[in-house]
């Protein structure tokens, strides 16, 4: 067991190496390559059954070495396990890891084990398992995974309380490549959790202003700046914190929050004009998102502070307007998740085809349910449960397709044997016969063989003669026989000629015997042209008749099982369904009741502020009046 | 309301600090528990599919018949393959239209099972036909015959598809 799971990790390269990993390995493998194609489009349950399927059958061949497939087969093993990671079976790789982590391994291996597995304890939430697996790297890692096995024990560490620790191998990555960005925020995280304010401030802004084309480091530059100016913010310093948060660009996940931070800071320094101008973008964004709700109560308190309390007064109104149709629509929602909806949108399959399809979701009128979507996949567990369900009506349609298939195989078997059977009683009898003419046949051409071996050795002239002088010896016996007794002078002379020809032929027979005997031997080549014929006509009928039988006999018992399996594994996955399903209900209206009582208090707030600007406004306006009249 | 907004602020920096907020309602026990049976179920699945993937090799494409055909792309080669067509022996064996997703795992190494069929043991013709545009986004088409001789084992041939600036366009191998 042990050996499989060594090579499981004896050739460690990700999915996306395939290509470039195999290019010196002329020729690359089929089935290994068909594996990959499958897990490049994240079709991992077909990649792993494909590479699964391929390896049970090369491991029940007798001499697997002589397979081309043998010198694939270690990288094929560790690649199945790198595919049950990206289909989230981290339990079944993560034994298989286990299991070298505890053998008498090379510490390369060992160590690179013991990398994968402390990364799948800290995806699970399990920071003190992680710590464990992570100190047990010892010694030499593997150049390939040096940077992301450093950054990821930084990342336990952070997780376990060890700031010190992690800053100190974070300083080491801020360059290294793939890490740009990441490694720069999460030190400046752990300075600043480590008490080291000032430094951690400075390198959240230094990775605030790396340039990258990638979409990753751009949004983790936003977040650096999104953390670093809300971070200034709670300590009074709003100032500084404008000039990071005016850095996030305005289109990404962090924009809305950043856009609400620096209104945040302009009100702060009391410049209430200036804090209405990303808060009058944000007010009209999408009416779900909750900085845009926190922005449509914070517009009108601009106002209110510049002493426009009509204007205010109008747009508190217009947030208790917009406030009320969010609680609509979130009750609606909580109604509709209630009523078994969400769950049906969510196994939509047209939504599949779009990656954006999260966002997609909130903009489908006719799905009430999903309008909050975005900020219920914030949450690892929801994605987690999410995914989960996901792969689950993933593996009940596939259920129930097998159920078509295993139909289709049970009409194709009844088939071929109404067809075989009538048929196959009348060809055997047959074959039968023509088996035993075809012994007979090979039975003589042995003999005739074990013949000329022996005349090798001893000469046989009288085997080599020809038909007809056989003929012409008996008729020379019989007449020997006859005229034996004939005393007369024709019967001297018909003995003498009888004697003569005789000799005669005794003459031709061993004078030519050496051609004879080549001859024989030529003919008996020919013969063995004609008997490899048949013999291959023989194994191709048998071979035939074989696949005849093949072809609907003995499939019964294993369409049972299959059909048992799948019904057993159908009853499971319907029933995790409800389970998964419910819980992802549970959460979703969690959610949404929390945001509910959010706006139950935004809309008290509202209600209050108008009622205080309105008066103010009508104040003012009296004092207006008033003046003008003096 | 000053205080209100604060509250607001403090309510938004706990979000960035600790990342999401979970459902309190859901423990974490009960998210574990049923991602493990999650995982359980999915090892059974797949271990039906790998048993039905060999019934129906077994039941479908005998070895003494089959003849799979697989599809890849020269190494480093850019150009956009649009669709493939195969005949053997004359008749349409299959015709694929690539998405990006299936063009892109092609590029990056993958190895397309584009047809599994049955033929008698003897001398066959493939014919393949690729569908493209080159680099430059113009129009590329190329045709190309292949003899194979099919025995008693399974015969796989490799199809490598290469773009308008390679010496051999389409190249078969018997595997």
């Amino acid at each position: 067991m042990l050996r499989r799971y060594l090579w499981l990790l004896g050739l460690c390269i990700s999915v996306h190496g395939f290509a470039a990993d195999n290019s010196q390995k002329a020729p690359r493998d089929l089935f290994l390559g068909e594996a990959f194609f499958h897990a490049q489009q994240e079709e991992y349950f077909d990649a792993i059954t494909r590479l699964d399927t391929e390896l049970a059958q090369f491991y029940r061949i007798d001499d697997p070495e002589l397979d081309p497939f043998h010198l694939q087969a270690n990288f094929a093993e560790f690649s199945i396990g790198d595919f049950e990671l990206s289909y989230r079976m981290h339990q079944r790789a993560g034994r298989a890891i286990k299991a070298v982590l505890e053998g008498n391994v090379n510490p390369e291996i060992r160590n690179e084990a013991a990398y994968r597995l402390a990364r799948i304890y800290y995806q699970k939430s399990e920071p003190e398992n992680a710590l464990h697996t992570i100190e047990r790297i010892i010694g030499k890692v593997p150049e390939r995974i040096r940077d992301d096995e450093q950054y990821l024990r930084a990342q336990i560490y952070m997780v376990n309380g060890r700031f010190t620790d992690a800053a100190k191998i974070l300083e080491g990555l801020r360059d290294a490549k793939g890490l740009e960005g990441f490694a720069g925020y999460n030190l400046g995280i752990a300075l600043i959790e480590n008490g080291q304010e000032k430094e951690g401030i400075e390198q959240l802004g230094k990775t605030g202003l790396i340039s990258s084309d990638d979409e990753a480091t751009l949004s983790i530059r936003d977040k650096a700046n999104l953390v670093l100016g809300y971070r200034l913010m709670q300590s009074n310093q709003p100032g500084q914190a404008k000039q990071y948060l005016d850095r996030v660009r305005m289109r990404g996940p962090f924009s809305d929050k950043a856009l609400l931070g620096s209104g945040w800071a302009d009100l702060s320094l009391g410049r209430f004009d200036r804090a209405l101008v990303p808060w009058s973008i944000l007010v009209k964004r999408n009416p779900t998102g909750a900085a845009v709700q926190e922005s449509l109560l914070g517009v009108p308190y601009a106002y209110a502070k510049l002493n426009m309390h009509g204007r205010a007064a109008l747009l508190y109104g217009n947030a208790l307007d917009s406030f009320g149709k969010e609680l609509t629509r979130l009750d609606a929602s909580i109604k509709s998740i209630r009523s078994g909806n969400f769950l049906k949108v969510l196994v939509r399959e047209e939504l599949k085809q779009d990656k954006n399809w999260v966002i997609r979701l909130r903009e489908l009128p006719e799905t009430p349910e999903t309008f909050y979507l975005m900020d219920l996949m914030a949450s690892n567990d929801f994605q987690a449960s999410l995914k989960n369900y996901f792969d689950l009506e993933e593996l009940r349609q596939r259920l129930d397709s097998w159920d078509e298939y295993l139909n289709s195989y049970e009409e194709i078997i009844a088939l071929r044997r109404a067809y075989y059977e009538p048929l196959l009683p009348n060809i055997d009898k047959r074959f039968r016969e023509l088996d035993s003419q075809i012994r007979l046949r090979l039975e003589q051409r042995q003999r005739l063989d074990d013949r000329l071996q022996h005349m090798l050795v001893a000469p046989r002239p009288d085997f080599l003669a020809t038909a007809d002088e056989r003929i012409y010896r008996e008729q020379l016996a019989h007449l020997e026989q006859k005229y034996r007794n004939d005393t007369s002078p024709g019967g001297e002379d018909i003995r003498r000629r009888i004697k003569r020809l005789q000799g005669l032929i005794h003459w031709d027979i061993n004078t030519t015997y050496d051609q004879r005997l080549t001859d024989a031997y030529n003919h008996l080549h020919q013969l063995d042209a004609d008997a490899k014929r048949l013999k291959a006509i023989y194994a191709s009928f048998v071979r035939t008749r074989q696949a005849a039988t093949q072809s609907y006999v003995g499939y019964d018992e294993q369409i049972r099982m299959a059909r048992n399996r799948s019904r057993d594994a159908k009853e499971k996955v319907s029933t995790l369904m409800a389970r998964q399903g419910h819980m992802l209900e549970v959460m979703a209206i969690n959610e949404l009741q929390r945001r509910v009582q959010r706006l139950e208090e935004y809309q008290i707030q509202a209600r209050f502020a108008m009622a205080e600007s309105y008066d103010r406004a009508v104040k003012a306006q009296q004092q207006g009046t008033e003046s003008v009249a003096k | 309301m000053v205080d209100f907004l604060r509250t607001l602020l403090v309510g938004l920096l706990i979000s960035l600090a600790a990342g999401a907020v979970s459902a309190e309602e859901v423990s974490r026990e009960q998210i574990k528990g049923i991602d493990e049976q999650v995982q359980d179920i999915k090892k059974d699945v797949l271990g039906i599919s790998s048993e039905l993937l060999q019934l129906e090799e077994k039941l479908l494409y005998p070895s003494n018949t089959q003849v799979s055909i697989f599809v890849d792309l020269a190494e480093g080669d850019k150009f956009r393959l649009d669709a493939v067509h195969i005949s053997i022996d004359g008749k349409e064996a299959t015709h694929h239209i690539y998405t990006f997703k299936e063009l892109e795992a092609l590029q990056k190494g993958g190895v397309q099972r584009i047809y599994t069929g049955n033929v008698r043991t003897g001398e066959h013709t493939l014919d393949v036909t690729l569908i493209g545009k080159s680099a430059g986004n113009s129009d590329y088409r190329q045709t190309a015959s292949y003899k194979f001789s099919k025995d008693v084992g399974p015969r796989l041939v490799e199809i490598t598809l290469a773009g308008p600036a390679a010496s051999n366009h389409i190249e078969f191998k018997d595997r």
